[in-house]
Order: C-alpha cells, then sequence, then structure tokens
C-alpha cells in the first residue's frame, strides 16, 4: 500500500457495451476511461452482444493505457485489481474477468470480482463522500430497473423490488424507434421533449389497486411502450399528425412519475432518508427534477453522481473495489467466473 | 527467452513455459465451457512448475483462432493484457497452425485440420508436412463439413472434427486439442526467423445481427379504441 494508507486500485467495466477502466486511491477519483461501442450497435437498434464483446476485446488495453497516463499510475504501483464479473451480457463480463486476472497474475495483486449494481451505488462514493447508513438506491438504466435499501454497499444491500419486464431504458429505445428517434433512446427522448408538453396520460405500471399491493417496489414498463407505440400508430393511420414532442414528454413523465413515486415511497417506508440515483437513465433531466422536488417535500436528501459516473464506467468497480481493500476484503480466487446473472446480494465474488 | 504460451480456441486451456531450448512446463485442462475460470490458474500452475515470475517472461505467445469467440477471446485478452501488464511483446500463432505442427510427427504428406465451429461447422484449412517442415495450403475457414471436397474429407484429420462427423472424417488422427507446447515451438521458431505475428482474433464469421429495419404493429386486427 502506498504512504498515504489509500490502495490505490483500478477498476474494469465490460458488462454491456461500455470498456471502463477506472483508477481510485482510497475514496478519491483519479481516471475514468471510457471507449464506448454505442455507435456500432446504433444500426442494430440495441446492444448486440457479439458486437460488444469484439469491440471489449479490442479496447482493452487501449483503455487500460489511457487510464494510467491520464492518471499518472504505474500499474507497478496498484495495490488491488476490481472487475465487474456480473450481472451482464456473458461473453461482455468474460473479457473484462479475463483482463483482470492478467492483471492479478502479472502484477501480483489481488482480485476483486464485484457486483455490478453494487458498484452503481459505490460510486458515489467517489463523487460526494461516504455513503450514509441506510441508503435508499434506485437504479435505472438499459439493462435495470432496481430498487435497492443498503446498509453497507460492500455487505448488505437487500433488493426492494425489480422491473418484472422491460428496464426503464430498455423502455426509452423502444418508444425512441417507434418515434423514429435514434438509438440510444434515452438522451434524444430527453432532448425532444424540453419541446413538447404533457398532454397525453399513459399508463402508470404498477401504481394501482391490487398490482400496487403485490408489487409495491416493483415496475413494468413494457405496457407502457406498447400503449405509446399503439397510441401513435392509430393516428398515423387515421392521418393524424402525431407531436414527437408532446409524445416524448407524456412518456417520459409517466417513466419518471413512477421511478420517483416508488423511490420516495420506499424512503418514506424503510424510514431512509437518503436516495441515490444511479444507471444510465439518471442522467435523464426530468428525473433528476422529480426526484428533487418530491425528495424535498419528503425531506429525503437526494444524491445522483455526475452523467459519466451514472452510465456504465470503470470507475464505480475501482470505488467498490477500494473499498473492499479498506474492509480488508479477501480477494477473488483466480477461477472466479463471468456470472450473468449474479443476484444483486452477492456484492463480491 | 522465456515464453509463455496460451491457447483457449479448442477444448482445451493449455498454457506451456519454453525456454528458448525446449518446452519447460506444460498444462492443460479439457472443459470446452469454462475458459475464463480456468486460464489465469493454469498460468500460475505454469510458471511455478517452471519455478518462474512473471516478471522475468520476455514473450508471451497465444493462438488467434478460428475458435468458438467467447472462449478465443479469454485466451486473447489475457495474453494481451499480460503483455501490457509486464511490457513485453505478444506473438500471435494461428491455432490451426499448432494442430497441423502437433500432426507433422505423425504423418508425412498432406493433411487436414478440422476443428469443432459449432453450429454444424468446422474450422478447417489443408497442410503438407515434408521432411518434417510443415506449410499451409489453404487459408483458414469455416463451412459444413460436408461441403469439404471428397479429397479434402479423406486426408489425415487433427482436431476434433472426425469426432463430431465421424462419418464424413475418414482418417481420424488421435490429436483433437492445441497444445500450448507446440504452440511454444511454433512461435519461437517464427520469432527467430523473423515471421509476422499479428495477434488479432480470426473469427472468419460476422456477428449475428440483423439491423432494425420496422416495428410491428401494436395493434390489433379490428380495433377500435385508443
Amino acid at each position: 500500500m502506498s504512504d498515504s494508507g489509500q490502495p490505490l486500485v483500478l477498476g474494469i467495466e465490460t458488462s454491456c457495451d461500455e470498456t471502463g477502466v477506472g483508477i481510485v486511491r482510497g475514496e478519491t477519483l483519479l481516471v475514468d476511461a471510457i471507449a464506448s461501442s454505442v455507435d456500432e450497435h446504433a444500426r442494430f437498434g440495441g446492444v448486440v452482444p457479439e458486437v460488444a464483446s469484439r469491440a471489449h476485446l479490442e479496447a482493452m488495453v487501449p483503455t487500460l493505457e489511457r487510464a494510467c497516463a491520464e492518471a499518472g499510475v504505474r500499474l507497478a504501483d496498484l495495490d488491488a485489481v476490481a472487475v465487474t464479473s456480473g450481472p451482464g451480457l456473458a461473453g461482455a463480463l468474460m473479457v473484462g474477468v479475463a483482463a483482470a486476472k492478467a492483471l492479478s497474475v502479472g502484477l501480483g495483486v489481488p482480485l476483486y470480482g464485484v457486483n455490478h449494481l453494487a458498484s452503481h451505488v459505490a460510486v458515489d462514493i467517489v463523487e460526494h463522500g461516504p455513503l450514509p447508513s441506510p441508503t435508499m438506491a434506485l437504479l435505472v438504466s438499459g439493462g435495470h430497473s432496481s430498487l435497492l435499501l443498503v446498509p453497507d454497499v460492500t455487505a448488505d444491500i437487500q433488493p426492494l423490488g425489480a422491473t418484472i419486464d422491460d428496464a426503464a431504458g430498455e423502455a426509452f429505445d423502444k418508444v425512441a424507434r417507434v418515434l423514429g428517434l435514434p438509438f440510444p433512446g434515452g438522451p434524444h427522448i430527453d432532448r425532444v421533449a424540453r419541446d413538447g408538453e404533457v398532454t397525453i396520460d399513459f399508463p402508470r405500471g404498477l401504481t394501482t389497486g391490487r398490482d400496487l399491493e403485490r408489487h409495491r417496489f416493483d415496475f413494468s414498463f413494457s405496457g407502457l411502450k406498447t400503449a405509446v407505440a399503439r397510441w401513435v400508430e392509430l393516428r398515423q393511420r387515421a392521418g393524424e399528425s402525431v407531436s414527437v414532442a408532446d409524445v416524448a414528454a407524456s412518456f417520459q413523465e409517466a417513466v419518471v412519475d413512477v421511478l420517483t413515486r416508488k423511490a420516495v415511497d420506499a424512503c418514506r417506508t424503510h424510514g431512509v432518508d437518503h436516495l441515490q440515483i444511479g444507471g444510465g437513465v439518471a442522467a435523464n433531466s426530468r428525473l433528476r427534477a422529480m426526484a428533487q422536488s418530491r425528495c424535498e417535500a419528503a425531506g429525503v436528501e437526494l444524491r445522483v453522481p455526475r452523467p459519466g459516473l451514472c452510465t456504465d464506467n470503470g470507475a464505480m468497480v475501482a470505488a467498490l473495489g477500494a473499498q473492499m481493500v479498506m474492509r480488508g476484503r479477501t480477494p477473488s480466487g483466480l477461477d472466479l467466473p463471468a456470472d450473468s446473472s449474479m443476484p444483486v446480494t452477492e456484492i463480491q465474488a | 527467452m522465456l515464453l509463455l504460451a496460451l491457447d483457449t480456441s479448442t477444448s482445451a486451456i493449455t498454457v506451456a513455459l519454453h525456454d528458448g531450448s525446449g518446452v519447460r512446463a506444460e498444462r492443460a485442462v479439457t472443459d470446452a465451457r469454462r475458459h475464463t475460470e480456468h486460464l489465469a490458474p493454469l498460468i500460475e500452475e505454469v510458471l511455478a512448475a517452471g519455478a518462474v515470475a512473471p516478471a522475468e517472461l520476455t514473450d508471451i505467445a497465444v493462438g488467434t483462432g478460428p475458435g468458438p469467440f467467447t472462449g478465443l477471446r479469454v485466451g486473447l485478452v489475457t495474453a494481451r493484457t499480460l503483455g501490457f501488464a509486464l511490457d513485453r511483446p505478444i506473438h500471435g500463432v494461428p491455432s490451426l497452425d499448432v494442430l497441423a505442427h502437433q500432426g507433422s510427427g505423425l504423418v508425412t504428406g498432406d493433411l487436414l485440420v478440422a476443428t469443432d465451429a459449432r453450429r454444424k461447422e468446422v474450422y478447417w484449412a489443408v497442410y503438407a508436412v515434408r521432411s518434417g517442415r510443415v506449410e499451409r495450403l489453404s487459408a483458414p475457414a469455416v463451412d459444413r463439413p460436408g461441403d469439404l471436397e471428397d479429397g479434402v474429407r479423406a486426408l489425415p484429420t487433427l482436431g476434433r472434427g472426425p469426432l463430431l462427423y465421424p462419418d464424413l472424417f475418414l482418417a481420424p488422427l488421435p490429436v483433437h486439442d492445441v497444445s500450448a507446447g507446440a504452440l511454444a515451438e511454433v512461435a519461437v521458431g517464427r520469432i527467430r526467423s523473423g515471421t509476422p505475428m499479428p495477434v488479432d482474433a480470426l473469427y472468419l464469421r460476422r456477428p449475428d445481427a440483423v439491423p432494425s429495419v420496422s416495428t410491428k404493429s401494436t395493434v390489433p386486427d379490428g380495433w377500435r379504441g385508443a
């Protein structure tokens, strides 16, 4: 360990289409290097696993080089390597896991295989300082929509609810396609919606009656997506003009309303006064604004990392890895597998 | 020279250490679905068996395929990252060349290498062995075994092709998977002769994906409401 007593940890993230390498010293972020294959997926309208895996292989060493150069870090000074071992796309995860093992063997440093979702929570430590205990976390991305009660991000994460069909980001992608907007849909819907008004009352999944009783903290976006597609198709068939801006704003409002309503309800129910939002959808401006106002009204403090740390990145993996090192956790074995369906309760593999 | 060689293009995860005069240690596990789990522990075992620290390695050699993609990438990213971590050169060897080299002591004349490409296909190439020297006669390709010419399928054949399609490959040889020891020998020879050794993955197939063209209707036939 370095003179400062703070471990220097490199984190690798390859669970989807971003090749991320981050380096932290203790709770300080030194660098967050990213290579994204998102442009290669755009013409397919979604992430193609084999395309993502091939891109990870080609981007891995250049991204490692860039991270070390920008942080002024020599590999020989690293105290540990952390890697996302799940959940995610199996073939994509394996590229990162194998690279992390090669660093571990080559440099003789311990390896920590960590959970992707836990990393999304832990990243705020390097952004806003230690996490209050407990923290409520709302993770929303193209692959996940989860509400997590987090007493200890390194040891105790309790899932309260998750999507029962599409992830929130997936709904953004699919609605964007219906509206003729490019992939990934989130940023485009956010932009277009700013010029629109919420004129259509799209359905809010799992928010009433028995659905709410049985799925209080779960989400459902599949019905919403279909409702939007149907609304648009019917008007197009009738030869009516469709205001893309109004549809985008109305759709976005429905998603954000459900996410923030359930997140604040979870905080109240569990007596938690801190809410953290992470994942790619956390970059959505309407989500940030509505979460802010609803949290203020409920007396809950909102924490949202900067957008670059909300989307998938290596810094979040390094941040969680450093916590593992500082808490003296036993490293993972070199036989660490990639686990595409790793449960969020399994924080370290 | 202390060269670490590894290959994950076939069902074997295989690692060897070559010291410039011969193979000092070699380990392999046959487990076609768990390349990620086995490779790094095998590297540690081979280094320990050879009494070599990672920093003492001078070169890394890796099989570049063709092979099932996910397993192939495990070997390639491991070699490339290890080369980066240790600041050592990495050298690529097409994996079918290694199998041909493994067969060069068994036959003289032409031979076929045919490995499992999954999806009822094989990766294959034809080689000539003359006085112990191996020369590749055809570029690596991927095809259904039944689509190979009869004369090609009748050649002495290495790899898992004959195990999977015994009726189609008529002269099987008892060599099924790549050996990293053989890979190391090929690599050392090519390094010494100055042969270019790119480390690009030999996929031979494009990713399975079709561009999205349209969304299907969400309005059922006869739908009237909104």
